[in-house]
């Protein structure tokens, strides 16, 4: 099963913890923000992904099975 | 300052055929006269059943975002059946400060308006209905209230509330959020709205505008309904126009007119009239795309053809710039009231769009750095997509298609020149930006 990693952007303060755990697929903007791979985590990651899930101190990134956009209209 | 435009009044049932306007009277309808010409509303007597007349009639939002409304419609319909109980709403805080049409469709036609809330909450088996505007209910639609509620005409009551008059306001979550009691702010999805909204309720948000067509719809069919638009995108839409030669008005056309019927072309105008001509049209508002002269002259109002040039229709409002104004001047006051109504809630928003429009600003002015552009393409990729609602993706758009539309006049500053010889600003923002970044509720 396919999992991709979700900021919640409202609650993201940009700690940055995701980006030193996982520089794979987060890397941070210049102003401290994550940017995330937007493709399936691969499972050679998944570990790390799940860690850097746990250790955001926002409770901001997601692991998600959900492929619908995150938007709304 | 607004005028409406129209080529006759709406005619009764027999007369309607594909004529325009469909929606607009040529002045404010009370009950007596919206009964005389449209007989009550039509309920179906059976939750659902309208929902497939809307279906056939390919109707979209009219809010902007164009979503067909028999699949919103479907999903409340359906998720009620697991909940229980669902919840309408009449969205007429037209945020957007450029466009007039949902406000005077309400002062025109708010029985019709109201017809379509009564037969939507029928549709998706409402317990609540509501109807939320970004100012103080005007006379006309208090008047239809109370006028429906003597008569007992609707049944449900419906109750009014008032947004802030922020941009944001009438986005979906936002309208859910204030309706609760909180601020009118966006929030992270999904769960959707229409999965779980007010009070946790499955909720239908739909513009006024959209309600007025369902109201028309479940009269006369979707065979009716098709008889103006194209086959893709049937109907007719409420537009705002500004035009060099004009003031703004308010205007319903068969969705796939051409623009250069609505806008004019630039070079007829100054010929017949010694009026200025056009340099560039923006067409969908300050979340929309400035199209290049002449290159779009072509183009016709449906989203299949405003999307070869990246545009999208969106809430109607249409403007032709004139050839006198500061294109860049524009577009970085435009910005800066975009950067001042983000939410401030997701960071990428927060942090890029002020830099955003301090940019524009540098290169509405002269000699600017030679990075400046280089920063705005890199802060426009930094954004998109990375917020909760669809504001910094609006805001992106409008400032890319700028960028493209008035390279020419970017050149020119960059040497200490402007082409305007007009300063007074055109496109239209509210009087005075927020006070406060709280200024929510």
């Amino acid at each position: 099963m396919t999992e991709r990693l979700r900021v919640n952007p409202i609650q993201c303060v940009g700690h940055g913890v995701c980006a030193e755990l996982l520089p794979e697929l987060v890397t941070l903007d210049e102003w401290g923000y994550p940017i995330v791979d937007p493709g399936p985590v691969p499972p050679a990651l998944d570990r790390d992904a799940r860690r850097a899930v746990a250790a955001c101190p926002a409770l901001a990134l997601k692991l998600t099975r959900s492929e619908e956009p995150a938007r709304s209209g | 300052m607004t005028t409406v435009v129209n080529q006759s009044a709406p005619g009764g049932a027999a007369r309607q055929a594909a004529g325009l306007p469909r929606l607009l009277p040529a002045a404010p309808e009370d009950l007596h006269a919206h009964l005389a010409r449209y007989g009550p509303a039509p309920y179906r007597n059976q939750p659902g059943a309208l929902i497939a007349d809307v279906e056939a009639s390919g109707l979209t939002g009219r809010g902007g975002a164009a979503f067909p409304v028999h699949r919103k419609l479907a999903a409340v319909a359906r998720a009620g059946l697991r909940q229980g109980r669902t919840v309408v709403v009449a969205n007429g805080a037209e945020s957007e400060p450029a466009s007039r049409k949902d406000e005077l469709l309400l002062q025109l036609a708010p029985n019709l308006v109201l017809d379509g809330l009564q037969l939507t909450a029928e549709a998706v088996g409402a317990a609540e209905a509501h109807l939320y505007l970004h100012y103080a209910p005007g006379p006309q639609i208090l008047r239809a209230l109370a006028e429906r509620a003597a008569r007992g005409l609707d049944r449900l009551a419906v109750s009014i509330t008032q947004a802030p008059p922020r941009f944001l306001a009438g986005q979906e979550a936002a309208v859910v959020n204030r309706l609760g009691g909180g601020p009118a702010l966006p929030t992270f999805q999904p769960p959707r709205v229409s999965e779980r909204g007010l009070g946790g309720a499955p909720t239908l948000v739909q513009n006024v505008e959209t309600l007025a067509h369902l109201a028309l719809i479940a009269r006369y069919g979707p065979r009716w309904f098709r008889a103006a638009g194209t086959a893709a995108e049937p109907g007719s839409m409420l537009t705002t126009i500004y035009r060099p030669d004009a003031k703004a008005h308010v205007r319903e056309v068969a969705i796939g007119t051409p623009l250069r019927t609505l806008l004019g072309d630039g070079a007829e105008v100054s010929r017949a009239q010694g009026a200025q001509g056009a340099q560039a049209w923006l067409v969908g508002g300050y979340h929309g795309t400035w199209l290049p002269m002449p290159d779009a002259a072509g183009i016709t109002l449906d989203n299949a053809s405003l999307r070869r040039f990246g545009a999208a229709a969106g809430a109607g409002v249409l403007a032709a710039l004139p050839s006198d104004r500061c294109g860049l001047t524009e577009v970085a006051r435009v910005t800066s009231y975009l950067a001042a109504e983000s939410a401030g809630q997701c960071g990428p928003c927060l942090n890029g769009l002020p830099r955003i429009a301090a940019a524009l600003a540098e290169l509405a002015g002269s000699g600017h750095r030679r990075r400046t552009v280089a920063d705005l393409k890199r802060w426009s990729g930094l954004v998109e997509g990375r917020g909760a609602c669809n504001h910094p993706d609006g805001t992106v758009r409008f400032v890319r298609s700028a960028l493209v539309v008035f390279e020419p006049e970017i050149r020119r500053h960059a040497g200490g020149r402007c082409a305007a010889t007009n300063r007074r600003p055109f496109l239209p923002l509210p009087d005075g930006l927020p006070t406060s970044e709280e200024d929510w509720t």
